[in-house]
């Protein structure tokens, strides 16, 4: 993995006739890195994903991969590959043939055809599969067709669209599995659409989180669920508590709350997951609105002065009853601290 | 009456009106008599053979399989892009398109039929042969949008696109990957356009001419001359003909989806 860049977006805006889907956007992601968009539908996320595959011209900006300007290439000669979400096999093919396609139009002689359709369904374990059509074959083992189709034509880039959202929890592990070890074994550039946190939280290098057609942040997995920056993506992410910050102090229900701590001057707002909070001590009150038993953890909703709070204990301490007067604290220690409240 | 008694009556009247008279023509077209008559007179297959011998029908024949297979392939040829187009994209009218293209079915023949000749063929002089095949051709375009586009709505769109990330141009997406996935899809608006031009009366009424003349406007002509059971005959071969190939479209295509 260098550190140049390999795929570059830059000041990106794309429309859908008079609407902005993206604005400006501006990414670099590195050769053989395994990158995760992330964000809710509309955000932009598939929309950035498809001028990538060309299937959509931008109306400004500029896409480089592998060092060629190829913003005006078209899309079929672009050595991108895509997986698309609903899989899009050929329903008249055989599985040989669907993998064979792109091959086939490459004009490549018969022998060596066979030989690397062969190897991609080996690859994907459906060797035994490939007289059959694609309609005989389950949800999972269609996406693995489509994988090895898009993979035979060696990609620069390889795309797939919510590869993981179509299959059950079982499913899902063996293809994250399936997509890490592809990507280990060929190096290929992996961008993966998803609106799993948890998706892309386990199989990303790196995810960038989108919002309205912009970046809201880009990190690792690390980064993104410890330190979200922004009140959207520290929500997105479960921090369920997020107060803003003005002059230096909590912006609570009851008025503003001073801070002990100075703080950076950019702060916009603290963020707490329900399991940061301590209850039993601290200087807020509430009192015990609910509770939810969920194996390990007892979660609480905390009705307090500040405004409703959730906080998470260990199901083996003893259960607050609803009703119970509470101390607890929330520690800006542990807190993410945001850098944008928008 | 109890629903239960009359439900199954009114289906047998139904029927038997449905498919009585396909029976009464074989029997009238079997007998052995010089006029049309139900019930028959004895049994004989000499107007059956007859049907063959009549050098009219052979030349009115000839004109109506040209006009329903080369009217219906001309339809399809018109028809298929234009299914493609009204399905893929969103076009600013094309729900007006798509019903313009449907009137056709709406529209009485004989209402076609003249104006096609008060406007159209007699002030540009258009020559007979010309004019069916054009009349044909729109007759049969509404059955072929519908059930092209039929076939397009159940196809994914999406196919298109992952066709030209494997390197394939968009005409070619079209051809590789769209059209043998229609197929059957074409071949139902094939045998539906064939059989509407091959029965079709009141347009042909009007334009046909001097020494062009569809089938069944000749089986017309003949009867009010030759009052034969050869009409009979010649009718009933070519019910057997239209069932035949409905029959043979359901069998391989399950031709029932499409219409």
């Amino acid at each position: 993995m260098s550190d140049a860049p390999f795929l570059s977006l830059e000041k990106l805006t794309l429309a859908y006739g008079d609407t902005v889907a993206v604005k400006d956007l501006d990414l670099s992601i590195r050769k053989g890195e395994l990158v995760a968009f992330l964000g809710p539908s509309g955000c932009g996320k598939t929309t950035t994903m498809r001028s990538i595959a060309g299937l959509l011209t931008p109306a400004s900006g500029r896409i480089s991969l592998d060092g060629a300007d190829i913003t005006r290439v078209s899309a079929n000669k672009r050595s991108v590959g895509l997986v698309f979400q609903s899989y899009a096999l050929f329903p008249h093919l055989s599985v040989f043939e669907n993998v064979a396609f792109g091959l086939r139009l490459k004009k490549l002689p018969a022998s060596e055809i066979e030989t690397r359709v062969t190897a991609g369904l080996k690859s994907v374990g459906l060797s035994k599969f490939a007289a059959r059509k694609p309609a005989e074959l389950s949800g999972g083992q269609q996406q693995r067709v489509a994988l090895a189709r898009s993979m035979v034509m060696e990609p620069k880039v390889l795309l797939l669209d919510e590869p993981l959202s179509n299959l059950d929890a079982r499913l899902r592990l063996e293809m994250r599995t399936e997509l890490q070890r592809v990507q280990k074994e060929t190096g290929v550039t992996m961008i993966f659409v998803t609106h799993d946190q948890g998706e892309a939280l386990s199989l990303a290098d790196r995810i960038v989180v989108m919002l309205n057609g912009a970046i809201e942040q880009i990190g690792t997995p690390e980064d993104i669920y410890n330190r979200p920056v922004s009140r959207f993506v520290a929500d997105f992410v479960g921090f369920e508590n997020i107060f803003a910050v003005e002059g230096g102090k909590l912006k609570a229900a009851n008025g503003p709350i001073a801070l002990s701590e100075s703080l950076p001057p950019d702060t916009a707002g603290f963020a707490w997951r329900p399991r940061m909070v301590t209850l039993g001590s601290g200087p807020f009150q509430g009192t015990v609105r609910g509770a939810s038993f969920s194996g390990s953890t007892r979660e609480y909703l905390l009705d307090t002065p500040l405004g409703a709070i959730k906080a998470e204990e260990d199901a083996g301490l003893a259960a607050h009853q609803p009703g119970t007067e509470l101390t607890f604290d929330l520690p800006v220690a542990k807190a993410a601290r945001l850098e944008r409240f928008g | 009456m109890t629903p239960r008694v009359f439900s199954p009556l009114v289906l047998f009247l139904v029927i038997a009106f449905l498919i009585g008279p396909f029976f009464i023509i074989v029997a009238a077209s079997l007998s052995g008599g010089e006029t049309l008559a139900f019930p028959p007179q004895g049994f004989s297959l000499k107007w059956v053979a007859k049907v063959f011998t009549v050098e009219s029908f052979r030349e009115s024949f000839a004109v109506s399989m040209f006009l329903a297979i080369g009217g219906t392939a001309m339809a399809l040829v018109l028809g298929i892009p234009a299914s493609y187009a009204l399905s893929r994209y969103k076009l600013p009218f094309g729900e007006t398109v798509r019903t313009i293209v449907s009137l056709p079915i709406i529209v009485p023949g004989i209402i076609v039929g003249l104006a096609l000749l008060r406007y159209i063929v007699v002030p540009f002089g258009f020559n007979i042969t010309l004019a069916l095949f054009l009349a044909h051709t729109a007759l049969v375009l509404p059955y072929a949008v519908r059930v092209v586009s039929a076939s397009l709505n159940n196809l994914r769109s999406d196919i298109e696109e992952a066709a030209v990330l494997l390197g394939s141009s968009r005409a070619g997406a079209f051809f590789r990957v769209v059209m043998p996935n229609i197929r059957s899809g074409i071949l139902a608006a094939f045998i539906l356009g064939f059989v509407t031009s091959f029965n079709q009366v009141p347009v042909s009424l009007f334009l046909s001419g001097p020494g062009v003349r569809t089938l069944p406007i000749d089986m017309l002509s003949y009867m009010e001359i030759t009052y034969d059971p050869s009409v009979a005959a010649l009718s009933a071969l070519l019910a057997f003909m239209s069932i035949g190939i409905v029959f043979l479209a359901e069998r391989f295509l399950g031709f029932s989806r499409y219409v």
